[in-house]
């Protein structure tokens, strides 16, 4: 056994990847020196053909990527920065995205978008801090927001393999969160597959990275009122759900917590989802930022905008009363 | 009939801008006629680029397109019956009637596919040079864009990128004056060639009514791309005789006078290039274009419509179907 953190299983997948399949390539901002530490020591073992520093053109590079994955190429690209999704967002959404369907499946574009530090990093500020996932989603691209170390190692491997293109949230708030385990058991964990943290009866917790510490935390709280589940879908899109349907039918009882905002968001869609298709005993709750937030830079006002664990404990007492 | 990938003669050569002009006139005939919905961008005035382009290149080089790209993709080789059945939305056109007229790709012939934003190519093409570049194939990308392009950053990126790595990539600007309305003096600060020059990539001006101005420019740009000596940058100086899109007509927008556009048909790709062909190889070569096309039209109206039940086919190339929009 020995304690991984969650920076050095992404840096652990990635290597894996480069290894174990040569087209596998990687751009992105300062990934020689691995600053953003998912490339950590990869030049030295793989050099310059494969670890390729770009130039401060994200949209360059984006759609470089996707030429790169006509040809042959497997490229995973590193933003350093959420918003940066943004501004690339044509050549993912508008271009990558959209050329299988359009070429009448011609073309596949395996290009996988890493992001080491999505959401808030307390005291970046309003550029720094989004967590668009749900954005993403909205669109089709594949998206995933592992939790724990163990599940960003898998699903970093399973969005290298897949032959679309995959974006790969890891929150700033768990990147440097460790989990005992034993490396040898390291394995892809697949695209669309749910993992329930904590069995319960009474309600279940919908939780998305970093949340589905507090949604722990809650559980445990509560535990001799309430039994709480809790489940980590992993995978925004696809979405798993079956294993929803499966946890809820059994609770009735469903609380999502989304750390990003409310209007069109994710939550909202889970809410919609399970209530479409199964009677639920009380109103389903979220707890998300707020309708169009932009995190604000001082802690208290960052802090405020964002889904705490106290407000997860009401909800969950909500939908209990 | 010579491979429609070989353009190297000039009688070839003319075979193929007649069959570009031969095929715009009867997709815009299609377009009137509602077989083509939602109109093209008639590439019209501006074959001998795509042309002289394509015959610099080999079988194995790649091109990506714009907007106007039906030239640039009959060039390369593909069929035109399979072509026109994209534009009229039938299974069996190029891309199973799923792109039309702006997303026309044939990737077994290196057409890596036409594209509606302008600009968002160049890195494409790009990406494709590096990863070439890097298995040691040989092939040049040409990537084809308009004067419009010239002030998207996205472009200057893919310049750049490709001048730093000394990528295979040649950059085509099609010059035809306008960006839709917009004429190019009133959008291009400096010149267009010092947008190359500035990164350092070689830039040529090109009369691009002229094939073989343009194929001479391109031989020279394709052979040093091909041996190492990095991107090339070429301004084919060219006009659209049509309108921006069939569209245009219906809106009656006023930007640019009937004499100047008089003066430009004087210069027609088509009447250039015939003059080096003998009359009566020009009447042959009109009659077997005209047959093919014929039965292109034929081969386009007569193919089934795809199957409503499959809109969403190729959405992901692992076969996921997320859910549908309702069902009972």
């Amino acid at each position: 056994m020995r304690k991984l953190s969650y920076a050095k299983a992404l840096n652990m997948a990635l290597g894996d990847e480069l290894a174990d399949d040569p087209s596998v390539c990687v751009f992105g901002e300062d990934i020689v020196a691995g600053m953003a530490q998912l490339t950590l020591g990869l030049h030295k073992r793989f050099g310059s053909d494969r670890i390729v520093d770009t130039p401060l053109s994200e949209q360059g590079f984006a759609g470089m990527a996707i030429g790169a994955a006509l040809s042959g190429k497997r490229p995973v690209i590193e933003f350093q920065i959420p918003s940066l999704l943004f501004l690339v967002f044509d050549q993912i959404a508008n271009q990558a995205h959209k050329l299988s369907l359009m070429t009448g499946g011609q073309l596949s574009v395996p290009v996988t978008y890493v992001v080491p530090s999505s959401g808030s990093r307390e005291g970046w500020a309003g550029q720094h801090s989004d967590h668009p996932y749900s954005l993403l989603a909205h669109v089709g691209v594949k998206t995933v927001v592992p939790a724990l170390p163990s599940d960003a190692y898998g699903l970093l491997r399973s969005a290298i393999q897949d032959p679309d293109p995959t974006v790969v949230f890891a929150p700033a708030a768990v990147m440097n969160s460790r989990e005992a385990l034993n490396i040898k058991e390291l394995a892809p964990v697949p695209l669309g597959a749910a993992r329930i943290h904590r069995p319960g009866t009474d309600v279940t917790v919908v939780a998305l990275g970093h949340p589905v510490e507090d949604a722990l935390a809650v559980a445990d709280e509560l535990a001799g009122e309430v039994s709480v589940e809790v489940f980590d879908p992993r995978t925004v899109y696809p979405f798993d759900w079956d294993a929803l349907h499966t946890s809820v039918a059994r609770t009735r009882r469903l609380v999502v917590v989304d750390d990003s905002n409310r209007m069109c968001g994710f939550a909202g869609e889970i809410i919609a989802g399970a209530a479409e298709a199964l009677p639920l005993v009380a109103p389903p709750q979220r707890v998300t930022r707020p309708d169009g937030a932009v995190l604000p830079f001082a802690r208290q006002l960052d802090q405020a905008v964002q889904p705490q664990r106290g407000d997860l404990m009401s909800a969950v007492r909500k939908v209990m009363a | 009939m010579p491979s429609p990938t070989v353009l190297d003669t000039p009688a070839r050569r003319y075979r193929m801008i007649r069959l570009i002009r031969g095929f715009e006139l009867r997709a815009l005939g299609l377009v009137e006629s509602g077989e083509i919905v939602g109109g093209i961008h008639p590439y019209i005035g501006q074959e001998a680029v795509a042309v002289g382009i394509c015959a610099a290149l080999g079988p194995a080089d790649l091109i990506t397109s714009t907007h106007r790209g039906h030239g640039h993709v009959l060039a390369k080789g593909s069929d035109p019956a399979r072509m026109l059945a994209e534009l009229a939305g039938r299974a069996t056109g190029l891309n199973q009637g799923r792109g039309g007229s702006m997303h026309a790709a044939d990737v077994g012939l290196g057409i890596l596919g036409a594209n509606g934003i302008v600009g968002a190519s160049a890195p494409i093409s790009v990406g494709a040079a590096w990863a070439a570049q890097r298995n040691g194939t040989g092939q040049v990308v040409a990537t084809f864009f308009g004067d419009g392009a010239l002030n998207q950053g996205v472009l200057l990126e893919a310049m750049n990128l490709a001048a730093l790595w000394h990528l295979p990539v040649l950059f085509v600007c099609e010059n035809n004056g306008y960006a839709t309305t917009m004429p190019t003096r009133g959008a291009v600060a400096g010149t267009v060639l010092g947008r190359a020059q500035a990164f350092g990539i070689p830039a040529v001006q090109v009369d691009g009514m002229d094939v073989d101005a343009v194929l001479a420019a391109a031989g020279v740009a394709v052979d040093r791309a091909r041996s190492g000596g990095g991107p090339g940058f070429l301004e084919c100086l060219t006009y659209r005789f049509e309108g921006h899109h069939t569209v245009e007509k219906q809106v009656r927008v006023d930007y640019r006078t009937e004499a100047e556009i008089d003066e430009w048909r004087r210069r027609d790709p088509l009447d250039l290039a015939a003059t080096h062909v003998s009359a009566e190889e020009r009447e042959s070569i009109d009659a077997e274009v005209e047959a093919l096309l014929s039965d292109a039209v034929d081969f386009a109206l007569s193919s089934p419509h795809p199957d409503p039940g499959g809109a969403l086919d190729h959405l992901y190339a692992s076969g996921l179907r997320g859910r549908a929009g309702w069902s009972a």
